[in-house]
């Protein structure tokens, strides 16, 4: 890392928005997933011009980039692979605009997710999609991976509440896609965006819908004695046509660890339990409630509880959403995976983890976003023994093979990073990634912008390699 | 003429000459603009669609793919037209799986097949554009047109969830999947919808389905000024009534819909209060919701001082949307110069419309709105003739509606226009400063521009 570029950028934004020191980078070296990495430096923009010049300096430099919110992303997308400077837009992070008339908000990427429903709810309405991390995370990252949550089954991941966008490119244009009521001209460059998890462009604001509360919502905890009976609850409400606004599934495993942290009221005996949500008027809650414990019924449902009122609904919901952090109680570590099924799979798919996790002799918990068959089995494991570690990774590619194999996908929401990227070719041809290439090379045709992610590097994929930023990188003058 | 010279025996030689039309009256059939192309090449299947396209960049060929060529006349006439690739063989399901809601089609599957067979399983897919009836699924994603029913469900970007093409360097590619979740890779079929066939020939799109509701219905208002009819349809917007479809009519909207309703249900057409703005309210859900949302809104419609207001039963709201939802068809030869607006503003300002309407009436031309969901809506100006004087006038008028969109911090596309008019003005309104990122989306899909070269946006 040249001296140069360090002095340069504490010119620019004040040493008090740059981190050097190893002492401080450390922190920055990973994220939620199983990867490290470690940035050379860390820098914190507050505006989009500070990230233009930031990019343009690290461009003269030819050194790499990264973006990050948080750091609570699970595929290692915000982590810097190739070195180089990190920008984390922490401080970014005003809500510059809300538009309550026409159900907008214009956000800095730097804005927690909860915190943009917290300063509209008080009109009646919010922003829809909820990542379990949605306490911490920042909607620029939501946006650069997809993000998704429980809610997504009925109210569309990111993308679907996003309109426009500010973009920084890697030679440090900054240039703005979409617009602020929708269905602008041209290609849908919003939608190409979203979820291009940080290799394209890096975001610098961002225009997100805001969804009106239903008039009545219904929280279901429905036990079960068997995972199948479970899983077939599931597969049959979604044939059946119900669509809740969310359908959740926690084994009994995962279940006691859960209970033993948050308290939320969930049985300790049981197989599984599914979280049910239905929205809406009044009368379609009623009759969707009643189809919905129809169904559990139907498929042996011990006990089918709803919750009486807004405190016990956010404690089961509470349960839900810090479930990863319970299960770190269990292990120092997990690997949360993200696979996607079609929904009908779902039995077959947890009996096949289950013997996945029996071969390699792993306790593998599950989770996850059951509505829309979208997996997450946690794998814990200690990394301290490397043994145990290879044996983690080796069961999750099992894992998301077995998706492949039913003809799901490797990410619901968490997106490839540098965790799947090698898995890739499971599902693309080297057609699809020459045209993914091209796509990319249009817009980071040096790989700078976040270098190492999505793409394969091994050979014969079409790859992107992570480059040697010298013979990657134009010569300077 | 020396790139096309010989065209069809050397097409007959490299893809068979069953495959190959070259036939004068035929060719007539797919002009777009009045422009021919110099042969018809319909592939059997995918893959002799990426062969015709490897053809065509060896050849130096234009290609545009078509359907039905119902909207053929949406975008500019391409720059160059050698190929019209009919993808009409193409028209299979390849997977639906009811009990996942997912469904696989090929390009040329006609929407009306598709309706059939997905209702025989209580589902549906909720792309009811303009000229239904013949309408291919791949056509109207690449037309981008709206369907009636996106206020409830959404644009194709809500429900598209996979998609096979073959881009410009001849390859067959995917992205995305058949599962209703998914982040694996580049959005790329995003960027088909409405791309008129400027990316890539689409061989086949994934979708997620939704179930057939069990109950229709709507409502119909009417107002004796726009005032009246905004402020309902703000009371709706706050009430939080899941409606499928919201509609508005200026009083000019509600005769042109008249007369066309009279051809086919003329107790219904004598339902529209001539002189009024009407609101068309559709909705459905279970036995329980239809009637509580009817009586809803005979309660905001009489709030916000109704001249009349009444419950549609589903069979009368299916056919007024119906014509409706056709509005965008006939309204381009309902008179001898149509140029038509799809506006996108903010759904805020009542006044916004009244300045279109203005606009209109200062160039003493007839003008209709039809106010969709979304903040969308369709504004038609309509001249008597094509003489010279009306297009001059025409495009002035066209001229002020792009500015007034552009200044209420929406924009406007213009539709459907005259050749004369359209070849001198820019139908997508003032260069955007995205052009260049869409430049580079184009290069890289399809390196040689033989897709529909000059059809698109900027000049794409």
């Amino acid at each position: 890392m040249p001296a140069s570029l360090l002095r340069e950028l504490n010119s620019l934004l004040g040493s008090s928005n740059v981190l050097h020191k190893i002492e401080d980078l450390v922190l920055y070296e990973y994220d939620g997933s199983v990867e490290k990495a470690r940035p050379d430096l860390v820098v914190f923009p507050h505006t989009t011009e500070d990230v233009s010049q930031i990019v343009k300096l690290a461009a003269k430099h030819n050194v790499p980039i990264v973006g990050r919110g948080s750091g609570t992303g699970l595929s290692g997308g915000a982590l810097a692979r190739g070195g180089g400077v990190m920008i984390v837009f922490a401080r970014m992070n005003r809500i510059l605009e809300l538009d309550l008339e026409n159900a907008r908000a214009v956000v800095q990427p730097g804005v927690v997710n909860l915190d943009i429903t917290r300063a509209v709810e008080h009109a009646g309405v919010y922003s829809a999609p909820d990542p379990s991390s949605q306490k911490s995370c920042t909607i620029g990252g939501n946006v650069a991976e997809n993000a998704g949550g429980p809610h997504t089954l009925a109210y569309g991941v990111t993308v679907n509440h996003v309109t426009a966008l500010e973009l920084v490119l890697p030679d440090g244009e900054v240039v703005r896609v979409g617009s602020r009521h929708g269905d602008s001209p041209g290609y849908d460059l919003c939608g190409l965006f979203v979820g291009s998890e940080g290799t394209l462009a890096l975001v610098t604001e961002i225009t997100v819908k805001l969804t009106r509360k239903a008039e009545a919502v219904k929280t279901l905890l429905a036990i079960f004695d068997a995972v199948d009976d479970a899983s077939r609850t599931v597969a049959e409400i979604t044939a059946r046509g119900i669509t809740p606004a969310a359908c959740e599934m926690v084994d009994g495993w995962t279940l006691c660890a859960i209970e033993d942290y948050i308290h939320a009221g969930f049985p300790r005996d049981s197989a599984a339990i599914l979280l049910i949500e239905v929205e809406g008027l009044r009368e379609a809650v009623e009759a969707q409630a009643a189809a919905v414990e129809d169904v559990c019924r139907a498929h042996h449902a011990r006990e089918v509880r709803i919750a009486k009122d807004d405190r016990e609904r956010d404690l089961l919901w509470k349960g839900r959403k810090n479930a990863f952090g319970a299960l770190g109680r269990l292990a120092p570590c997990n690997y949360v995976l993200d696979g996607v099924i079609p929904r009908s799979k779902l039995p077959q798919a947890l009996q096949q983890i289950q013997q996945i996790g029996k071969k390699y002799n792993f306790s593998i918990g599950n989770i996850f976003h059951a509505g829309d068959g979208n997996l997450h089995p946690i794998v814990l494991y200690d990394p301290r023994d490397p043994r145990q570690f290879e044996n983690a990774i080796a069961a999750s590619h099992e894992i998301l093979s077995y998706c492949v194999e039913l003809g799901g996908a490797l990410t619901g929401e968490h997106g490839v990073g540098m965790e799947k990227n090698e898995l890739m070719p499971l599902l693309f041809s080297d057609a699809d990634f020459d045209l993914m290439r091209r796509v990319h090379d249009a817009f980071n045709p040096f790989s700078s912008l976040n270098p190492g992610k999505i793409f394969p590097l091994s050979k014969g994929c079409g790859e992107i390699r992570v480059r040697k930023q010298a013979e990657a990188l134009p010569a300077k003058a | 003429m020396t790139a096309t010279a010989n065209l069809a025996s050397r097409l007959e030689s490299a893809l068979g000459a069953h495959h190959v039309i070259t036939a004068e009256p035929e060719l007539r059939e797919y002009a777009i603009d009045g422009m021919v192309p110099s042969a018809i090449v319909r592939p059997a299947t995918a893959q002799e669609a990426a062969e015709v396209v490897r053809f065509a960049i060896t050849e130096k060929l234009a290609i545009v793919a078509t359907g039905s060529r119902s909207k053929l006349d949406l975008g500019m006439p391409p720059a160059r037209y050698d190929l019209a690739l009919d993808m009409n063989a193409l028209h299979d399901i390849a997977h639906f799986d009811p009990g996942d809601l997912t469904l696989s089609v090929d390009a040329g599957m006609p929407l009306r097949q598709l309706a059939k067979a997905l209702a025989e399983k209580g589902q549906f897919l909720p792309l009811a554009v303009p000229c239904y009836e013949t309408s291919t699924a791949a056509g109207a994603l690449a037309s981008g047109i709206d369907s009636i029913m996106r206020k409830q469900y959404g644009t194709a970007r809500d429900f598209l969830i996979g998609a096979e093409f073959v881009d410009g360097k001849g390859a067959l590619c995917k992205s995305g999947g058949r599962v209703v979740k998914n982040v694996t890779g580049y959005d790329l079929h995003k960027l088909l919808i409405g791309s008129l066939g400027t990316l890539a020939v689409i061989t086949r799109l994934n979708f997620r389905t939704f179930t057939l509701p069990q109950a229709q219905g709507g409502h119909l208002a009417c107002f004796s000024n726009l005032g009246g009819a905004a402020a309902y349809r703000h009371a709706i917007e706050n009430s939080g009534l899941p409606l499928s479809n919201l509609e508005t009519l200026s009083p000019e909207m509600v005769s042109l819909t008249a007369a066309v309703l009279r051809e086919t249900n003329s107790e219904l057409a004598a339902r529209l209060d001539p002189g009024k703005w009407c609101v068309l309210g559709s909705f459905e859900g279970n036995e329980a919701v239809v009637p509580r949302i009817a009586r809803d809104l005979q309660k905001l419609a009489h709030e916000a001082g109704a001249a009349g207001s009444e419950i549609l039963d589903a069979a009368s709201d299916a056919t007024l949307g119906g014509v409706l939802r056709e509005a965008f068809d006939w309204l381009r030869w309902i008179s001898p110069g149509v140029a038509l607006f799809r506006i996108v503003s903010p759904q805020s300002n009542p006044r916004d419309l009244a300045d279109f309407l203005c606009v209109a009436q200062e160039s003493s031309l007839r003008a209709a709105l039809l106010v969709r969901a979304a903040g969308i809506f369709y504004f038609v100006l309509l001249a008597e003739s094509e003489a010279e004087s009306s297009l001059r006038t025409l495009e002035i008028t066209a001229a002020r509606v792009f500015a007034l969109a552009d200044a209420g911090q929406g924009h406007a596309t213009l539709l459907h226009a005259p050749l004369k008019l359209k070849s001198r003005m820019n139908l997508w309104g003032p260069n955007r400063a995205d052009l260049g990122m869409m430049q580079r989306v184009k290069h890289s899909f399809d390196p040689q521009n033989i897709f529909a070269p000059g059809r698109f946006v900027g000049g794409i």
